[in-house]
């Protein structure tokens, strides 16, 4: 008996009896769904994440003020230690931003961007909204890889000028002005005019808020008129640029040299981060990974009680043709023949149930995908090991049933009423 | 002529617990090649523990049995599995057709466990139908055939193999008149070509129809029968 013949008799067996067949199958189509459906979302998010970072610009690197460590506090005198050095952190400047785009000491470093955010009321006519206000260099448009619509970026002449000019994001720009004309137009920031000389490109909500509602001033001019800070140099965040993807560890480490001689720290107590986008990336791409393994789980258990039910099924089924497993076996089928029909026919309901599953999963994942608007990714990989588990749990589930047929003694299976 | 069957002391014991049943009590028997046997006996005598040691379909506690000259006494399930489809061909009571398959598909199925390839199976498997005379019944379900059609597809299934022995264990127990007839008189054409049949039975009138009769009574064979 070929293996093709197996398959047909097996084919034969499973479409004799549909209802029951179909039924079987249903445990294990509805697991294998929603997995396909879990991980579809799971990897839909961990690209919206990566693309959302990615909108932050390549190669980037963040140096925030703080150091990022938890400190772990069990007494009181650890308390105020950790206190003291909370209070004694240096904010960053724009010395710092200067000394990082210094090309001798940190010569990966492309470009340097020091950021500066506050929110405040931007009015135009009657029109007027609250939204963020952003003091920084030319260099941020570059690393930030931002574009302009229309007009253009202020100039390092104008940022060092304190020039009144501002950048404003395509939202900002269409609360404000409506449909009519926006550059050369004044902005009121908080009662001081500002003329509007370009917008910025649309990229939606990125991980740092909404990126086309913002306005983009120069640094110092913010400095001047709407730092809070006992010192106008001081900066929230600089955002640094590596050459390229290979030099960005390099870079990395160069920022994290001249911050420790700027700060006057040591690597034990540092006063600052530097972190790289990638490692923003790989961070949160393991926080979905963990995320998208645990629902998963969860839903590989539908698939487990799925298994059950076509191991459940085959007991029956062989309980049911006793006669029919003796008259083979009296015809001169061999106990291995008899196992492996069996098998087959598990197999079988385990892989139809799989690749309807997979039907399903497609179909629902792109259904939630327009209802949600949320990509739903269904990968050609996650197909294929959809198919290959549920192969596996059919022929997990049909051993036993199958064991069973094959030991049958032939006599008792014929005389079987 | 040559001894297809040779049975040589067999003892056949059950054991359930304590309780040990000799089923068969030294049986020896021999059935030459071309011979037409009717084994007879009243239920309990032993005589399905006959058929199924001559079918392969169970081993002798005791004893030993040539079938075609090979030693079957004490082989293994596998092994057993290949001599009946080589040797033996099933009629049974109750038929055994696979309500699922056609009459042709049902005749084909030793050839499928034989391995013999598609092609050269169906051809075997149409010839096997046309000689019991169903020729124009071969793509019909078990379901769609009268009770004497069934044992004859059941007949051609057992000669498709072209075995040592036939083995029909009360072939026309589930059959009218008719049918009964119809089937002793193929089993009659069957042994006339030559064919070696061994017949069980516990209808005298049937066992008459072979050429010679052993009766079984309590696990012990007599030659010849008795009156009932």
């Amino acid at each position: 008996m070929t293996f093709l013949e197996t398959v047909r008799t097996a084919f034969t067996a499973v479409m004799a009896r549909k209802m029951r067949s179909a039924l079987t199958m249903l445990g294990i189509l509805i697991g294998i769904a929603s997995v396909m459906l879990t991980v579809g979302l799971g990897q839909g998010a961990q690209q919206q994440i990566t693309s959302q970072i990615n909108k932050l610009g390549s190669n980037l690197i963040i140096v925030n003020s703080g150091a990022n460590s938890s400190l772990t506090v069990s007494n009181a005198a650890g308390a105020a230690a950790a206190n003291n050095r909370t209070r004694f952190t240096t904010p960053l400047t724009l010395n710092d931003a200067a000394a990082l785009a210094n090309p001798t000491a940190d010569p990966d470093i492309l470009l340097v961007a020091p950021v500066t955010t506050t929110t405040a009321t931007a009015a135009y006519g009657s029109n007027s909204e609250s939204t963020s206000v952003v003091g920084t260099t030319p260099a941020w448009a570059d690393v930030t890889a931002r574009t302009m619509t229309s007009g253009r970026f202020f100039t390092t002449s104008e940022s060092n000028a304190g020039s009144m000019v501002a950048v404003i994001g395509s939202t900002t720009a269409t609360n404000l002005f409506g449909t009519g004309t926006v550059i050369g137009n004044s902005v009121t920031i908080s009662g001081q005019s500002f003329t509007v000389i370009g917008i910025l490109n649309s990229v939606g909500t990125t991980l740092t808020g909404n990126g086309d509602d913002q306005i983009v001033i120069p640094a110092g001019t913010y400095a001047q008129r709407f730092s809070t800070s006992s010192n106008m140099n001081t900066v929230s965040t600089i955002l640094l640029e590596a050459k390229d993807k290979d030099s960005l560890s390099a870079a990395l480490q160069e920022a994290t040299n001249t911050m420790y001689v700027m700060h006057n720290v040591t690597p034990a107590a540092p006063d600052f981060t530097v972190s790289s986008q990638q490692a923003l990336v790989n961070t949160i791409g393991s926080l979905t990974t963990i995320l998208t393994a645990l629902l998963s789980g969860i839903a590989a258990i539908s698939l487990l009680v799925g298994g059950i039910g076509v191991m459940n099924i085959m007991l029956v089924s062989v309980t049911e043709r006793i006669r029919e497993i003796g008259l083979r076996k009296a015809l001169g089928a061999r106990p291995s023949i008899i196992m492996l029909q069996f098998l087959v026919e598990a197999s079988m309901l385990g892989l139809m149930g799989g690749a309807l599953g997979i039907g399903l999963g497609v179909v629902a994942g792109s259904i939630l995908s327009k209802a949600i608007n949320y990509p739903v990714i269904i990968s050609f990989a996650a197909t294929s090991l959809a198919l290959a588990v549920s192969l596996f749990i059919g022929i997990v589930a049909g051993v036993y049933p199958a064991w069973r047929a094959a030991k049958l003694a032939p006599i008792d299976a014929l005389r079987n009423e | 002529m040559t001894a297809i069957v040779e049975l040589s002391e067999v003892h056949k014991t059950y054991k359930s617990g304590t309780i040990t049943f000799e089923a068969l009590r030294g049986i020896s028997v021999s059935v030459a090649e071309g011979e037409y046997i009717a084994i007879t006996g009243p239920s309990g005598s032993g005589k399905s523990t006959l058929m199924n040691i001559l079918g392969c379909l169970d081993t002798p506690t005791e004893g030993s049995y040539l079938l075609g000259g090979e030693d079957v006494s004490s082989m293994t399930e596998t092994d057993l599995a290949l001599v009946r489809n080589k040797r033996i061909g099933f009629v049974f009571q109750q038929f055994n057709l696979l309500r699922s398959m056609t009459a042709q598909r049902n005749v084909e199925l030793p050839l499928m466990y034989a391995g013999v390839h598609a092609t050269e199976r169906h051809a075997l498997a149409r010839e096997a139908l046309e000689r019991v005379g169903l020729g124009d019944r071969t793509h019909h379900r078990p379901g769609e055939l009268s009770g004497g059609q069934q044992q004859r597809a059941c007949i051609a299934r057992a000669l498709v193999t072209n075995p040592d022995i036939i083995l029909a264990d009360e072939p026309t127990g589930n059959l009218d008149s008719v049918s009964t007839h119809d089937v002793l008189s193929l089993l009659h054409e069957l042994h006339d070509q030559g064919r070696t049949i061994v017949l069980i039975t516990h209808e005298h009138e049937v066992a008459l129809e072979a050429q010679r009769q052993v009766q079984i009574l309590d696990g012990l064979l007599t030659e010849g029968m008795r009156a009932a």
